[in-house]
């Protein structure tokens, strides 16, 4: 039970390799071991994305100018969709590559807990290369130092509109007549760190505006703090007061929003409800908050405290996988390779991948706001969800070659947890093609 | 093919309920009364999500610090005049007709109970299930359409659509309410289709929204006759609005769904002008839609959230704000004016020293509009409905 619950909980499902881990021991001690997989399937980086999106922002305003400079520039494009396509190749070889899935599933976690989305198309490597960059090295180590990397990535710069916001007593605020944008400000708090039930009040949204200004991105140097767009004197957030010049004040605020009493309680929750049921249990949040804080904002004592808690294995899989972790999981169940994952054409990222998800409702990049993707089941397993899964069930697998023989098929990748029903139903499809899309399509495969 | 039960279901909270439905079987056996339980009425209610600036979609011209507060976001010589104070935004223009002709109208000023963290969620959240601040956001398991239609004997679902593909929480609870989305396709043979019902037949929650998906493919999407050159997202809402008029031109009474763009942090100029010109589409084509004599029964409530900042920010944006605008358009609603009371704009009367103070509670306006066209008593309004709520002297929003 313990294996097979591991493997769809925490990962990405079954079958797995025999170095996949069955417990919250092994869990744990891949975490804790090295990233194995982001250098043997690698994405994108910064040194990598910058030149191409420089490319594209020079090439977006030279667009207007003529027709070869509009082909140039859509050429541009081109190498930036390139970007966001092999990142998402490599997304899915890691998960389906590497015995340790649930650090796959943690970089998605935070990903999304740091949801970004580009506003143009040109920024569209930014949010992927922000999960590999600023997310990703930080998965297991503090989370104060993802809250630094990930507030200062120009991803979020650019999506929560910090570009725009301008200290008002500063010297471009003065000589402009330009002023605050409270967005990230405001989302820090709200989403990022104490929770929209924190005690933060509109004067501390406005003070850490204040304390923002400087930070900065563009296409030519990418992240810097601009010392003419702060706002200089103190700032005072949650009754501290934060002084010094460049970023010191910032790190210091987010330093300690990060080890916060209500942060903690914040991320714990989140993390439950995501890995464990869209209502977990109230024990188990209370441990983890409590061995964050006892462990100054590390994150492996929260997955620690998570793992070792027995509703984290309770039998009932209340969960429904989102859309992506379908895909992924599937194309696990069908025997893709993670080197297959590394060669898919642009025809098959674009269809089965994101056209997929569109689909299904989740519409990689494009989550519609800073909260991210919707965790209760009921967002998506409703009829236009359930249509779209049936049908990439029913029709997605034959385009990746021979089909498995599904009766063999259900155990391989259900394990204990077929039914009889579906067992039955598997046995009585009228072809190999509608065996495996009902093994798909089946409440039990799409429950985690 | 498919049972006439599955077409069925309270969305969303009946997930865990369904195989112990109360309204299942009393449901599938009012199907066959011809009688319309709510009457010749129509409401249409539109989310605009994203906080949507009232101050720009009705600016308070004749309010001498506006054009202070707003250096760049002021529509100058394009606005068009509505009562010599108030002034309509140029992207709106295209309502100014049903403006004339006494067929819409504004709530300036006006707020849900929520205040202060000015979050979206939250906001949304309260707004839909249009409870007050006792109880926390995201809490409540109905929304305020929804128990509307509870206390209306003899529902069926055919009587409610929460259109699109968000969620619509204000029309989720235990009544029968319908769903419908745009892009629905699924193409199965009758033996998958029957194997398929096999195996979601113990988890409810698969169940019903393979059952709906199965139903609705079946159903069908309208052949639109979209307009050359109109972009996808209009497109889509047209073709939204199209299914909509069509069901409430036969049994559909009420129909829900949501717009979004209105969180404009920057560069508001071009972008509120793109909003406004989707919500003005929306409004004209339901009417057009509808035809005369329905659209004179109609009442198109379009609310947000809360409002933005009186002052713009340092982008040409507006940030988080508190009260805002309610657009009420139709046949039955009693416009041709801007309704609420004015709390000005002189820092004092802001709330916060920053928001426009909100004068009255959008629920009330709400309830009166459902006293006004289905005569629901007002204990049932302030109690069941809208709990806690007082509605205080009738508006006359409904004509």
């Amino acid at each position: 039970m313990t294996p097979t619950l591991a493997a769809i909980r925490f990962g990405y499902g079954l079958p797995v390799g025999p170095d996949a881990p069955g417990d919250a021991g092994t869990l744990l001690a891949l975490l804790a071991g090295p990233d194995t997989a982001v250098d043997l399937w690698p994405s994108i980086t910064m040194a990598e994305v910058a030149p191409v999106w420089l490319v594209a922002a020079t090439a977006r305003r030279a667009a207007r100018q003529s027709e070869a400079a509009k082909r140039d520039f859509r050429k541009a494009l081109r190498a930036v969709q390139d970007q966001t396509f092999l990142a998402m190749r490599a997304n899915i070889a890691r998960a389906l590559g590497s015995p340790d899935t649930m650090r796959e599933r943690l970089v998605r976690f935070w990903a999304d807990h740091f949801t970004t989305e580009a506003i143009n198309r040109h920024e569209g490597a930014l949010p992927a290369v922000m999960a590999e960059d600023a997310i990703r090295p930080h998965v297991t180590g503090r989370f104060a130092d993802m809250l630094r990397a990930v507030t200062l990535h120009p991803a979020m710069l650019l999506y929560l509109d910090q570009v725009r916001s301008v200290g008002p007593g500063s010297t471009v605020g003065l000589r402009r007549d330009l002023g605050l944008n409270e967005n990230l400000a405001r989302e820090v708090m709200e989403l990022h760190t104490l929770g929209v039930g924190g005690s933060y009040r509109q004067d501390d949204v406005r003070q850490a505006a204040e304390l923002l200004t400087g930070l900065t991105a563009n296409a030519k140097d990418g992240f810097f703090f601009d010392p003419d767009m702060a706002e200089p004197g103190p700032e005072t957030v949650l009754g501290i007061t934060y002084d010094g010049v460049a970023l010191a004040p910032v790190h210091a605020l987010l330093d300690d929003l990060a080890v916060h009493p209500e942060t903690a309680r914040h991320l714990a929750r989140k993390l439950a409800v995501h890995f464990v049921s869209d209502a977990p249990d109230e024990g188990m949040i209370a441990a983890m908050a409590e061995a964050y804080l006892a462990a100054d904002g590390q994150l492996m004592p929260l997955y620690r405290a998570m793992l070792s808690h027995p509703a984290a294995w309770a039998p009932d899989a209340q969960k429904a996988r989102q859309p992506y972790d379908f895909i992924v999981a599937a194309l696990r169940a069908l025997g893709m390779t993670p080197e297959a994952a590394m060669g898919m054409n642009r025809k098959r990222v674009a269809g089965m991948v994101l056209g997929s998800l569109r689909a299904m409702g989740q519409d990689w990049g494009r989550p519609g706001g800073p909260d991210g993707w919707e965790e209760a089941a009921e967002a998506w397993i409703n009829p236009q969800g359930m249509a779209a899964r049936i049908t990439w069930a029913m029709t997605q697998p034959a385009e990746l070659g021979a089909l498995p023989d599904p009766r063999a098929m259900v155990g391989r990748v259900l394990a204990e947890r077929a039914s009889e029903r579906l067992i039955w139903a598997v046995n009585a499809a009228e072809d190999q093609r509608d065996g495996v899309g009902l093994i798909l399509a089946s409440p039990e495969f799409n429950r985690r | 093919m498919i049972d006439r039960r599955f077409f069925i279901r309270g969305l969303g909270v009946a997930a865990c309920s369904a195989a112990a439905h109360p309204f299942l079987s009393t449901v599938t056996l009012a199907q066959s009364d011809g009688a319309a339980p709510l009457g010749d009425h129509r409401l249409i209610v539109i989310i605009l999500r994203g906080a949507m600036d009232g101050l720009d979609a009705v600016q308070p011209v004749g309010d001498a610090l506006f054009a202070a507060a707003r250096p760049t976001l002021g529509t100058g010589a394009g606005m068009i005049d509505l009562d010599g104070y108030f002034g309509l935004h140029p992207a709106l223009g295209g309502l100014k007709p049903l403006w004339d002709a006494g067929a819409l109208g504004f709530v300036h000023a006006t707020s849900t109970p929520y205040r202060d963290k000015r979050s979206h969620f939250d906001g949304q959240d309260l707004l839909e299930a249009g409870t007050g601040t006792d109880m926390a956001p995201g809490a409540a398991r109905d929304g305020w359409l929804n128990r509307m239609l509870q206390v209306v004997p003899g529902m069926r679902a055919e009587t409610a659509y929460a259109l699109g593909r968000d969620a619509q929480p204000m029309l989720e609870g235990v009544a029968p309410a319908r769903l419908w989305t745009p892009d629905l396709t699924l193409d199965l043979s009758a033996q998958s289709q029957l194997l398929l019902e096999h195996i979601y037949h113990d988890d409810d929650l698969f169940r019903e929204a393979a059952s709906e998906a199965m139903a609705l493919a079946a159903q069908g999407v309208p052949e639109g006759d979209a307009e050359p050159g109109v972009n996808v997202r209009l497109r889509d809402l047209d073709t939204l609005v199209d299914f909509a008029t069509g069901r409430l031109a036969q049994e559909t009474r009420i129909a829900a769904f949501s717009l979004s763009g209105w969180d404009t942090h920057r560069g508001q100029g071009r972008a509120i002008a793109q909003s406004f010109a989707g919500l003005q589409r929306v409004i004209l084509r339901l009417q057009a839609g509808l035809g005369a004599d329905v659209w004179g029964r109609t009442s198109v409530l379009a609310m947000t959230e809360f409002g933005r900042t009186v002052r713009e920010n340092g982008s040409n944006g507006t940030d988080h704000g508190t009260a805002g605008v309610m657009l009420a358009a139709g046949g039955a609603v009693r416009g041709g004016r801007v309704m609420g009371a004015w709390p000005g704009l002189a820092e004092a009367d802001l709330y916060d020293r920053r928001d426009l103070m909100p004068t009255s509670d959008v629920r009330a306006w709400a309830a009166w509009a459902m006293a006004g066209m289905y005569g629901f008593d007002r204990g049932v309004l302030e109690g069941a409905v809208f709990p806690g709520l007082q509605m205080g002297d009738d508006p006359g929003l409904i004509l």
